[in-house]
């Protein structure tokens, strides 16, 4: 054969690979945004669900999302960003920053079936949370803080070191060039990242099953320690084990295409944001 | 005197010594940071402790020898409950390979088009793709088996089960391929360009330039990449729990249905009575995944950190 036919041969096939990830993306989107488009209105994101789930609507476990959201926010951005901070700012090549690595390095591995069982035997058991909203929040927040750590560091490295070295020149102590000339720099990066990771954590379904999630609630959450619906887990449980799975697959459906508008809305905030970003900051 | 200094991204870092006339509030603010920091290593070691914990147990009420070779997973049995943990770790084995059989050429297909030819403007619009393919919950992917993939396949194929081991291998490769993707392209970008100019130079097509000059150098980073995405695979629970059917047999057929590890643990939490034997061994069997995809890991730094010596 040719050289050049070779080639060509080989080079549409690789073109041919690409095209199919993209098309496993589309098909995959479009099936879910196609079923579920139908059922999807503002009552069914507004109203309790009833009989069983098999009729009204999703709103407690939207809330529930939402809520799970909020405390992986507060929990895993000061621990993420601060973690940062100290890896690319602090870190003395010393024994502890190779232990600082490893961790993070390792946790970001750790199947998420496992991280419930932390949240199980920690959270809901051990500090006597019972099976609530702040266990499940709680256990997301370490499941996000390797991804969080991961795109805050980048960010933070990423402005030059000559910021750094003219703020130490001008007299500014170590803290005052980090807080004054680095972070502000950094922070578009950061928040990409933060909308990354909490996006990841919404999604989450598998730490959920073991730390308290509730099939179907009339109401919302009272506090933090109450029992909880959320999306992810409202699909796999309408897919798998309602009473009648195919009379309520529109419902199915329905509350996939919300979780993933959600998941790919925030998804997108992200990559625009980057992108800008990038194009502002040349260094 | 210049203390030690650390490269980043091909630049020499000066590094600053630990300066010893710190005030209160920037050592209070260290502090802070260094505890910050400390907490990613409590919880990694908190994992440990807590699988260990549950674990435990579960060795003096059960066989562990039995365990570990046991072909039965029957736990629910009122009477005899069998705890054999080979048809789950098979199960995770044969759907975890499948994905990566099928991944594999599509993801390195995929990352040298992405690489190497693709125009600047339309990796533009590829990339954001795949990482919105890489943000997709699991749940999703595992919904779209259980209701879409298993009819197709269910179409093609007359298989035994609905739904099997091969529409989660599908479903896992179309997980795995995004990771794997942007691992590798990273190794491949890595590769200087004046090795491409060279072999180019030399009269060789772009496609022999790919094949044995590029390939060759990036070798690691891809390997990184392919370990990284298995190791992904093993762990992932919702999409095989939907997809794979829930049958803990051991089988070769992919058209049956299997059940992993993972699976195994989400779907019998949700009737164990806590503290009985049924419940430590999930731990154990947790404790198994959690040792395989803590020595997957390994292996993938192991073989990145020498194709970072290797290209530095």
């Amino acid at each position: 054969m040719n050289r050049k036919t070779k080639e060509l041969l080989y080079f549409s096939a690789f073109r041919g690979c690409a095209l199919l990830v993209v098309m496993a993306l589309l098909v995959l989107v479009g099936y879910i945004a196609t079923g579920g488009i139908e059922r999807l209105s503002l009552d069914f994101l507004t109203e309790m669900p009833r009989r069983a789930n098999t009729q009204g609507g999703i709103f407690p476990a939207i809330v529930g999302t939402f809520y799970l959201m909020l405390i992986v926010l507060a929990v895993s951005v000061p621990i993420g960003v601060m973690s940062a901070i100290y890896l690319v700012e602090y870190e003395h090549r010393s024994w502890m920053g190779r232990l600082f690595k490893l961790a993070i390095y390792n946790l970001a591995g750790v199947p998420s079936i496992v991280y419930g069982l932390l949240g199980l035997g920690i959270f809901v058991a051990f500090l006597g949370f019972g099976f609530s909203l702040i266990s499940a929040g709680l256990t997301l927040s370490i499941m996000a803080l390797p991804l969080m750590i991961a795109a805050s560091r980048e960010a933070i490295s990423a402005v030059p070191y000559s910021v750094r070295e003219a703020s130490f020149a001008l007299g500014a102590t170590k803290w005052q060039t980090i807080w004054h000339h680095v972070l502000p720099y950094a922070l578009p990066g950061i928040f990409t990242g933060i909308i990354l990771s909490v996006s990841r954590a919404a999604g989450e379904t598998a730490p959920l099953m073991l730390t308290g999630v509730a099939v179907s609630l009339q109401r919302l959450p009272d506090s933090f320690f109450d029992s909880f619906m959320a999306l992810p887990y409202h699909v796999f449980y309408m897919a798998t084990q309602s009473s009648n799975l195919l009379a309520t697959r529109p419902i199915q459906f329905a509350t996939a295409l919300v979780l993933l508008l959600l998941v790919l809305g925030m998804n997108l905030v992200a990559i625009v944001m980057r992108k800008r970003y990038r194009d502002k900051y040349k260094w | 005197m210049r203390p030690k200094s650390k490269t980043d991204g091909g630049k020499v870092r000066p590094r600053l010594r630990r300066n010893p006339h710190l005030t209160p509030r920037e050592k209070v603010i260290e502090l802070m940071l260094t505890i910050a920091t400390w907490s990613s290593v409590v919880a990694l070691a908190a994992v440990f402790a807590e699988l260990m914990l549950g674990a435990v147990p579960a060795f003096f009420s059960i066989n562990i020898i039995d365990f570990f070779t046991g072909t039965v997973w029957n736990p629910s049995h009122p009477l005899y409950p069998v705890y054999g943990i080979l048809p789950l770790f098979l199960g995770t084995l044969m759907v975890s390979f499948g994905a990566a059989l099928i991944a594999i050429p599509i993801g390195l297909g995929c990352t040298i088009w992405l690489a190497e030819l693709a125009s600047p403007r339309v990796k533009s619009i590829f990339k954001p793709a795949i990482e919105i393919l890489a943000g997709i919950p699991s749940v999703i992917f595992g919904f779209f088996a259980l209701v879409i993939l298993s009819e197709w396949i269910a179409a093609v194929f007359d298989p035994v089960n609905k739904l099997n081991a091969l529409n989660g291998a599908i479903m896992l490769a179309v997980m795995m391929i995004p990771i794997m993707v942007t691992v590798a392209e990273d190794a491949m970008n890595a590769v200087p360009n004046s090795l491409r100019e060279a072999s180019l130079a030399l009269g060789a097509t772009r496609w022999e330039t790919v094949r044995h000059v590029i390939l060759p150098s990036a070798l690691s980073g891809i390997v990184a990449a392919i370990v990284l995405g298995f190791g992904r695979a093993i762990g992932e629970t919702m999409t095989v729990l939907m997809a794979t059917g829930n049958a803990p047999v051991i089988t070769s057929d992919f058209l049956h249905s299997v059940q992993t590890m993972t699976a195994a643990i989400a779907i019998d939490f949700g009737e164990v009575e806590y503290g009985s034997v049924h419940y430590h061994v999930l731990f154990l069997v947790g404790l198994v995944l959690f040792i395989i995809t803590f020595i997957i890991n390994f292996l993938a730094e192991w073989v990145t950190r020498r194709y970072r010596e290797e290209s530095a």
